[in-house]
């Protein structure tokens, strides 16, 4: 009988169900193929007009209807079908009645421009709109959906619901990097003897005018316009900024022990997380890339490896100038002359930039990278950056064996999370 | 890190409390605030809305650099300086090793914005002709580049990172009140477990800023007329929001007996509820999460400090159920310091270790007539949380006797 504990004695934490959505289409199957295929899901922004703005492109979800559309509203329909098509993959629980606790990485919610004008219409103001001419048209007593709606919780509230986990869920924000927090957390739960199983899910669909002014405002996004497909192009010379994106991604994380007692496959092993907070800057990396490359150091630790193990990463791999520059020095550091020839290739060429979904989103990836062995591509890839001696599998799929993968997550605010991953337990 | 099975050993202290509020800055300000009559608060400002506004605070004693002042909102200062605090009252603050391997849990709301910028694109969006260019030019041309940074949630975090070095890892938590509950729990249980051995977790709000005002006016969760204690206020009740930032350091014991650290009481246990807002839900909570702490409850000397926040039926549901347990002195803070979502919990929490510390419950000026006097020694303190729509929690924190503080083991480490 094998072990269902890993080397430090704790619980081996195993995936036996996985959704996803992103630009590319749903579920694991059309993923899958369009990533392997080397497809874009980077098109012209539809949703709203795009007169005046620099970056009128995006990974937007145009395939899923809502009524009334909002962040919130598009981010828990996503997250309501990777996580129905993950519970359903793991054959975990009862209908509506998942036994683990949910962890949900969310972007951060607001009241936006369309409630906002519909607030400033109910206060009846002639002329200039003051805030006090809003807090009456709030106080009418009509717009208890908008609070509802707009309220941080109400997102994991409605999974809650419907999926029936137990507990306070949790919502959290890491920046770029929730989805793999989420992940992390679930996998803590887990370590802790406090949960079986966990639902871990990572959404976003909070592309809109404002949102994409502020990432704009910042000089993070990409501005090659035309053609859209070709704007994200990480570890290239020539790369000019992220391409921002939607999409989500759940896991059914269990204990290996859990799975194997009622028979289920489990699809990976997560072998380890670490994280490392920056404290240099708001949205720059510290010019020593020592919180990255400790924060890899740590995942790859936690799992009971070194960095020799590690076959692939799934780097964070944005497109911005900053931050391949950054991943390029931490994986020199990390794992030194085998940098030059360790496969790192960036999902966000063709995905874009998930944002809050993106880590589970990608930790979905380096899974179906294991299982198929074979790594997607970094597409795009046509002006190599000589500063940057890296095998980014360009622009075409390539078969490998692939035993432990790394997932790189860093977000804006510092906060760094790295997941390693396995097909099989050790 | 070893997260084995829980080690019976590990227990949970608390080491370090950083408060600020409308009673001004520090233990001793709260202390002397709570036995005090609650100070008036702001009716004017968002009439017919009240607040209770933060006191002054000189921010350069815990965020030096007026650059990094200049790159947050007010929620962000609050929390940055209130985290400040907390890691001075540790003795952790510029041990940069140790803040190296600190975790943080934040717990956060967000989306400060820029009022101007706002009202004059309603404005003019009445009148264009063209709206949504109208909003994309304008947004283009109105929105400050760092302003994005003031309002993402994770930020505050981020902030407490950069300006004071806590780096060991950064994790925030956004849903209300739940939030504030859920950040003590999990970095409760990442200790007890042996997945931490010190960590920072708090949370901050602004309230004099008109988003947190428009969103609970919608959902016409805010108290209007005169203000009332928050178990006395009649019909379908109201929050007053508060400002106020408060930030823990929770440390395993032995961690905090080898550094010397002192500590000014024991969490022993925080559990966390869901329940959908139907009649009795509330109570049926409340009794689950009470058993929790039943068989650790002492003879004497248990208090409440309570996270009521005035909306109805929640607050009557808890004022019913506490009531029923045996005459506990309960107070209710909120009162004082008005409702801050995220932050209120752990400032309950911080608030209930200085009253272990001093080693009795501050006094009441509750005119409801429910919050009675303690005379006898306070030895144990049930903080709750019934959120004003989610958010339901339970913490019990114990008082330290100077005996139990030196006989810890120093750590052996593995």
């Amino acid at each position: 009988m094998t072990s269902h504990r890993d080397h430090a004695g704790r619980p081996i934490v195993v995936v036996t169900g996985m959704g996803v959505v992103t630009s590319l289409g749903v579920g694991i199957a059309d993923n899958w193929r369009r990533l392997a295929a080397g497809e874009s899901g980077i098109h012209a922004i539809t949703r709203f007009a795009t007169e005046g703005l620099k970056t009128r492109i995006a990974g937007t979800i145009d395939f899923v209807q809502i009524e009334q559309l909002s962040s919130p509203e598009l981010s828990e329909r996503l997250a309501e079908m990777v996580a129905e098509a993950a519970i359903a993959q793991a054959a975990i629980g009862t209908r509506g009645d998942f036994p683990g606790p949910l962890f949900l990485a969310v972007p951060p919610i607001e009241l936006e421009w369309p409630q906002r004008r519909m607030l400033a219409e109910a206060a009846g103001a002639n002329g200039t709109i003051t805030n006090q001419d809003l807090l009456r048209g709030a106080d009418t007593g009509r717009f208890d959906s908008f609070y509802r709606r707009f309220t941080f919780a109400s997102v994991a509230d409605g999974l809650t619901e419907r999926f029936g986990t137990k507990g306070s869920p949790i919502s959290l924000s890491t920046a770029c990097a929730s989805g793999a927090s989420a992940i992390q957390l679930g996998i803590e739960a887990i370590r802790r003897g406090e949960a079986e199983a966990t639902l871990c899910i990572g959404t976003d669909g909070s592309v809109n005018p404002e949102s994409l002014v502020r990432f704009s405002l910042l000089s993070a996004l990409s501005t090659a316009n035309d053609p859209p497909q070709a704007a994200a192009k990480p570890f290239s010379k020539n790369r000019d900024g992220f391409v921002m994106a939607e999409g989500a991604a759940a896991l059914v994380l269990e204990s290996l022990e859990h799975a194997v007692a009622r028979g289920a496959k489990p699809l990976g092993v997560i072998e380890g997380c670490g994280e490392m907070a920056d404290s240099f800057h708001r949205t720059r990396s510290s010019p020593d890339g020592k919180p990255i490359i400790g924060c890899i150091g740590n995942a790859i630790a936690d799992a009971g490896l070194t960095p020799d193990d590690i076959d692939y990463i799934n780097p964070h791999g944005t497109g911005t100038p900053e931050n391949d520059k950054m991943e390029g020095l931490a994986a020199a550091a990390v794992f030194g002359e085998r940098a030059k020839r360790l496969p790192m290739s960036s999902n966000k060429s063709m995905i874009g930039h998930t944002l809050s979904a993106a880590g589970a989103v990608e930790a979905v990836f380096t899974l179906l990278t294991l299982e198929h062995q074979t790594l997607p591509p970094t597409i795009n890839y046509q002006i190599p950056d000589p500063a940057l001696q890296l095998d980014v599998v360009p622009n075409v799929a390539r078969a490998a064996r692939v035993r432990h993968a790394l997932s790189n997550s860093f977000g804006f605010g510092g906060q760094n999370v790295s997941l390693v991953v396995a097909r099989e337990p050790m | 890190m070893a997260d084995a099975a829980a080690d019976a050993a590990r227990e949970v202290w608390i080491t370090g409390v950083g408060v600020v509020s409308t009673l001004g800055e520090g233990v001793q300000a709260h202390w002397q605030g709570l036995n005090a009559p609650p100070r008036a608060a702001d009716p004017a400002t968002w009439a017919p809305f009240i607040i209770h506004p933060l006191a002054a605070l000189d921010l350069d004693k815990q965020i030096p650099k007026k650059g990094d002042q200049r790159q947050m909102e007010a929620w962000q200062r609050i929390g940055t300086y209130a985290a400040g605090l907390a890691l001075d009252s540790a003795g952790a603050k510029g041990n940069a090793e140790l803040l190296a391997r600190m975790d943080m849990i934040v717990a956060a709301g967000g989306g400060e914005r820029d009022a101007a910028v706002d009202t004059t694109i309603l404005s003019g969006l009445r009148t264009s002709e063209r709206p949504e260019a109208f909003l994309n030019e304008r947004l283009m041309n109105d929105l400050r580049p760092t302003l994005f940074l003031a309002q993402l949630s994770n930020l505050l975090a981020g902030n407490i990172s950069i300006v004071h070095g806590v780096t060991g890892s950064s994790r925030t938590f956004m849903g209300q009140e739940s939030a504030g509950v859920d950040a003590v729990r999990i970095a409760h249980a990442r200790l007890q477990a042996g997945q931490s051995e010190i960590a920072l977790v708090g949370g901050a709000y602004n309230a004099d800023q008109i988003a947190a005002l428009l969103h609970f006016a919608m959902g016409r969760c805010l108290w209007k007329g005169e203000l009332r204690p928050v178990w006395d206020r009649a019909g379908a009740g109201g929050m007053a929001l508060g400002s106020l930032g408060a930030f823990l350091v929770l440390e395993e014991s032995r961690h905090a007996a080898a550094r010397g650290a002192k500590p000014l009481a024991r969490l022993s246990t925080v559990v966390s509820s869901h329940v959908k807002r139907r009649a009795g839900a509330v109570t049926a909570a409340l009794a689950q999460m009470w058993s929790t702490i039943a068989p650790r409850r002492a003879a004497h000397g248990l208090a409440v400090i309570s996270g009521a926040t005035g909306v109805e039926p929640a607050t009557s549901e808890e004022r019913a159920f506490l009531s029923a347990q045996g005459g506990i002195a309960m107070r209710a803070t909120g009162s004082h310091l008005g409702h801050a979502l995220e932050a209120q919990f752990p400032m309950n929490i911080a608030l209930a270790a200085i009253a272990l510390e001093q080693g009795r419950l501050f006094h009441s000026f509750d005119r409801s007539g429910l919050e009675h006097a303690m005379d006898e020694p306070l030895r144990q303190v049930a903080v709750t949380s019934i959120g004003h729509w989610r958010g339901e929690g339970l913490a019990l924190l114990e008082a330290l006797d100077e005996r139990m503080i030196h006989d810890v083991p120093s750590r052996s480490r593995r």
